[in-house]
């Protein structure tokens, strides 16, 4: 015996009926259906296996909180996986399928598991998959355990973020939030009200209640609400539309569903919209979750919660079965037996636990359907479904089988407090509900209605208004729940009585965990996974810490519950990626050479947050080849370099030289105007920050280089010392790095080529030295010009506005190729910068590296002026001998480079341990033909020309300290 | 995500600003005459309350200007916003 359909049905359409197929086969229900509702009225009651013992599984729920009906929805690159069929609205052709099941639902071999239930309690795989390795393990047992299939192609599908403000935001569309919604556009001044709702349809529990309203059946009133709602100018009506997250200073995140209620070929556009709507106030109308009652065999399909039952023949006309017992502590479940009921349903019975007569006991009497009072459920009999529910007396223990296909639970309600709970709102324990309520509000946020634990239509109602309007309404006390069965400590019942049904965790799960010591509840959910994966426990949290409460006998709200975190329902990774996906999630700059060098099949790698060429491979070569031509043809004759990516920085002002004093480890106020100075930047801990060439341009006015990936970093910490430090410094700081477009030409023929290019400014090497700085033109255009080198060789860098540094690099390449000028990338500079033993910071530092580390001590010494860092470099750290210093490396073996990062021992050593530093820098030399290094290495200055042992990947290699300017020592050629 | 009232732009979201700690920070000196206490105070030593916090923020992704704030460290409330240089309210903690 199964599910039926009725003629009933509030938000059907019966006269569209829509084919759709499960687990391959075809099945037909109507618009408005939802694939659960639609495959309850097929007679489909197996509809999942569970995470562990792959026990068959039914319908529990019909909203979101349903734990079991986790499907896999279409396939291919549109296939989402773990949804829940609650949520899923059926649509013509829609084809789903179920996860966790090896071959199908009906028949699953791993269904084994649940033959051996009781010797895999809670965190058994841990414990017994501990030797020799856990992760030996771990992916045939994630397999066998495993949700649904992502998609294995990219998501074809577009997202897109929209931003609000809102002066009241309503979550939650039942009877509260629509009165509450009202009542809030009425206030004068509330400008913009928006009201959203997860499901397709306004209403909540409206739409499936059978209760009257303010002397209106529940639906009516809903539809005349609505009605008035529609007219309001100042309401903003979203329907799919989930409320996620609230954060701070009233940010809610909603997540809009546009697409996914159409067959694929009909969707068009975004399918999904993030909301990030900023809230003057908001009115959290988000319901109630029913409690499930713990029994033996109460994940068998057939049991399901009241409510859920009541929604489904309500709403949808679709009957979960022919004849029903139903269990509860609360008046509410008595509905869901009289709609049945009226839908066409044998009651059977209505299991009470509470001693005296609910407030419908009497209708119940009426209608001839039995109460059993003082009773609950003990165990459900059946094997892939419920045939007959054994109940036992609370007071002397007397047991009774009931047949039945049908076994419907309500255990109380747990309000939604997940919103008000992340808004950093506190919880408090109420002993009549046995659950917890919203207490104090942290932002201008309130629960309304069920979710502050009102759960009577016509209370809830007068409470949203008066809420609404900022009052403070009285409301009649809820009416108290009864008690809920407990297990004994030991009980192996307590094995087969589910707590959460989607994690496989039972009461006896619980109490193994707190036998073990696992009392706190973030520990209790971690051993035994209550309360994770997709549903975060909507279903069973509460009454885990309600089970966990008993064993320790601490009240609930001593134990508390577990952090509610964002998103309160799963969010498809696309929403939050919106537009930034592909080329658009890291958008790289590019250079004015890009386009040029791309023509000359430079091969352009991301630096950064720049694109850049990382050299200009010809005719095929590898990259060993194109370095060692490109650095040859700078050593022997000429080579241009987009260097447009250094940082640029002007600092000006009557105390631009005294800030800059206090910013560099060098001397800054004694430069001459017109020369340039290479300068180390530390952090206030005094580790190297950055380097680069200063210029003073003028008096009161200097050009600050950078490295190219901190340019906008270093700009912002100047703006930080001078606005909070020093602010009565007069000084302007203006970060330009992408006014000027910067092109360095470099060899021995650099000087020919730029004056071929046309400039008025003199170029001889005595009115232009190297390491200083001219103004004038180049090309007609204003040029600013740096005679500086990292690449050892006689070097310009020369600067113009941004939009002429394409016609440069063009103008230098025509100049320079009777020179034969070869454009070169960044690997070959870095090639030729360590042949130099030139610093670069970031790889030869590392966040510990002082200035005395990389040759500065000297300098600092000189200077008696504080600056940055200066005090963190005299820390006793600081002041150790056996410091690790820049050095270079000269391979001794006869072997190739070695890797960067490769170990620095003594010459004697015989095992890899104890390092005394490591490589930093490594490249195979084309000018010197032979492999080189620089080395970060203890007391390394005072070791030059020993030998030493170097651990590089599983092998030794011999090697010798050496001075690391390997490459013209003396420096003739960049002075040329 | 905050809102955060620059006190050049007005209201805007977080992420368009940068938070710098604690502010009221002395930067002691001169570097040859402090102990290596005061320093390691100055570097790594906060105040971290459960309660009032007064400190500095810039507007990043704006005027990129600095400014103080005061903010609940508990109920993230921003209670006061002020300049650089300022002492600030009263009443607000250290």
């Amino acid at each position: 015996m199964s599910g039926s359909r009725t003629d009933g049905g509030t938000t059907l359409d019966r006269g569209r009926p829509v084919p759709f197929n499960w687990a391959g086969r075809r099945y037909h229900g109507y618009a408005g259906d939802t694939l659960a509702s639609a495959l309850l009225a097929n007679g489909v009651s197996i509809i999942g296996r569970s995470f562990k013992y792959h026990r068959p599984r039914g319908l529990i729920a019909a909203g979101l909180d349903e734990p079991n009906g986790i499907v896999q929805l279409e396939s291919g690159a549109v296939t989402v996986p773990n949804v829940k069929a609650t949520q899923i609205e059926l649509y013509d052709g829609l084809t789903a399928n179920p996860v966790n099941a090896h071959p199908s639902v009906d028949f699953d071999v791993m269904a084994v598991n649940s033959l051996v239930k009781r010797f895999i309690p809670a965190a058994f795989y841990y414990k017994t998959f501990l030797w020799p390795n856990w992760k030996l393990f771990e992916p045939s047992i994630r397999k066998a355990a495993g949700l649904g299939r992502a998609p294995g192609e990219a998501d074809p599908d577009t997202y897109e973020h929209r931003y609000a403000h809102v002066d009241v935001l309503v979550v939650g569309s039942g009877a509260a939030g629509l009165a509450a919604a009202e009542a809030a556009a009425a206030i004068p001044g509330n400008e913009r009200v928006a009201l959203v709702e997860a499901d397709a349809e306004f209403g909540g529990g409206l739409l499936s209640s059978a209760d009257q309203i303010e002397g209106m059946a529940a639906i009516e009133w809903r539809n005349a609400a609505l009605t008035r709602l529609e007219a309001l100018p100042n309401m903003l009506l979203l329907n799919r539309t989930m409320a996620f997250g609230f954060y701070d200073h009233g940010l809610v995140a909603l997540c809009e569903r546009l697409t996914d209620h159409l067959p694929p070929h009909e969707r068009s556009g975004p399918r999904q919209r993030l909301w990030k709507v900023r809230c003057r106030r908001v009115i959290l109308a988000t319901g109630a979750f029913e409690r499930p009652i713990p029994f033996a065999g109460n994940d068998l399909p057939g049991v399901m919660l009241a409510s859920a039952a009541q929604t489904y023949a309500k709403r949808y006309g679709a009957l979960p079965g022919k004849r029903a017992v139903i269990c509860t502590n609360n008046d509410s479940a008595y509905a869901a037996a009289f709609a049945l009921q009226d839908a066409g349903c044998e009651i059977a019975a209505i299991v009470d636990t509470r001693s005296t007569a609910g407030a419908r006991a009497e209708e119940a009497r009426t209608r001839g359907i039995a109460i059993m009072s003082t009773a609950a459920p003990l165990r459900a009999r059946g094997r892939r479904r419920v045939n007959a529910l054994e109940i036992v007396a609370l007071n002397d223990a007397a047991k009774r089988r009931i047949r039945c296909d049908t076994v419907l639970t309500s255990d109380g309600w747990n309000p939604a407090v997940h919103l008000h709970s992340q808004s950093g709102g506190s919880l408090a324990y109420d002993d009549d509900l046995q659950a917890f309520l919203p207490d104090r509000a942290v932002q201008d946020a309130v629960s309304i209605g069920a979710a502050a634990g009102v759960l009577t239509m016509d209370a809830a109602v007068t409470g949203a208004r008066s809420l609404a309007r900022g009052e403070t309404p009285v409301l009649p006390p809820a009416a108290a729940v009864g008690p809920t069965r407990h297990f004994a400590d030991g009980d192996i019942a307590a094995q087969k009585a589910w707590v959460d049904f989607q994690n496989d965790v039972t009461v006896g799960d619980i109490q193994l965990a707190a036998r073990e010591n696992f009392r706190s509840v973030e520990h209790l959910k971690r051993y035994t996974t209550l309360g994770m994966a997709s549903d975060q426990g909507k279903t069973s949290n509460v009454t885990g810490i309600q089970v966990l409460s008993d064993l320790l006998g601490k009240p609930p709200q001593a134990i508390g519950t577990t952090k509610f975190r964002p998103p309160f329902d799963p969010v498809t990774i696309g929403a939050f990626a919106g537009r930034a996906v592909g080329a658009d999630l890291m958008p790289l700059a590019q250079t004015p050479a890009h386009d040029a060098q791309v023509a000359l099949g430079a091969k352009i790698e991301p630096y950064g947050s720049w694109l850049r060429a990382a050299y200009l491979p010809r005719n095929g070569e590898r990259e060993h080849e194109a370095l060692a031509r490109e650095v040859l043809a700078v050593r022997n004759s000429v080579g241009l370099f987009d260097a447009s990516t250094l940082g640029k920085i002007e600092v000006k002002g009557p105390d631009a030289a005294e800030f800059l004093q206090r910013i560099y480890v060098n001397g800054v106020r004694n430069l001459k105007i017109g020369s340039c100075r290479y300068g180390l930047m530390l952090n206030e801990h005094g580790i190297v920050y950055d380097d680069g060439v200063f210029a003073r341009l003028g008096e009161d006015h200097f050009l600050v280089g950078t490295t190219s990936g901190h340019a906008g970093a270093i700009a912002d910490t100047l703006h930080e010392w001078l606005q909070c430090e020093w602010s009565d410094l007069k000084v302007m700081v203006e970060n330009v790095t992408t006014g000027w477009a910067v092109m360095n030409v470099a060899g021995r023929h650099a000087r020919d080529v730029f004056a071929e290019a046309g400039t008025d400014i003199d170029l001889s090497a005595e009115a232009f030295p190297h390491m200083t700085y001219r103004a004038g033109t180049v090309g007609g255009v204003p040029a600013r010009v740096q005679r500086v080198s990292f690449t050892g060789e006689l070097s310009y860098e020369i600067a113009v506005p941004w939009g002429y540094g394409a016609a440069l690099w063009d103008a230098l390449m025509r100049c320079g190729r009777r020179y034969g000028i070869t454009p070169f990338g960044v690997e070959s500079l870095m090639v030729m910068r360590v042949e130099k033993g030139f610093l670069h910071v970031g790889s030869d530092t590392d966040g510990t590296t002082y200035p005395q580390d990389v040759g500065f001590g000297a300098a600092i010494a000189k200077k008696t002026d504080d600056f940055v860092g200066r005090r963190s470099t005299m820390r006793p750290e600081g002041l150790r001998e056996d410091r690790r210093q820049l050095v270079g490396l000269e391979i001794t073996d006869g072997g190739g480079p070695l890797e960067t990062g490769a170990h620095v021992l003594p010459g004697d050593a015989i095992e890899p341990r104890g390092t005394q530093g490591w490589v930093t820098s490594s490249i195979n030399s084309p000018t010197l033909g032979r492999p080189l290094a620089m080395a970060l290495v203890e007391r390394g200055t005072q070791r030059l020309g020993e030998a030493v042992r170097v651990w590089d990947l599983d092998t030794w290699r011999e090697a010798k300290i050496a001075d690391p300017r390997f490459f013209d020592p003396a420096g003739k050629r960049i002075h040329g | 995500m905050l809102l955060i009232n620059c006190p050049n732009c007005g209201p805007r979201p977080e992420i368009e600003f940068r938070c710098g700690g604690e502010s009221h920070i002395e930067r002691p000196g001169p570097h040859g005459e402090v102990t290596d206490e005061a320093w390691s105070d100055y570097l790594f030593y906060r105040s971290n309350p459960k309660a009032e916090h007064r400190e500095r923020w810039v507007h990043a992704g704006g005027c990129r200007r600095w400014f103080n704030l005061v903010r609940d460290t508990v109920t993230h409330r921003i209670t006061a916003v002020y300049p650089m240089g300022e002492a600030g309210p009263a009443e607000a903690a250290r």
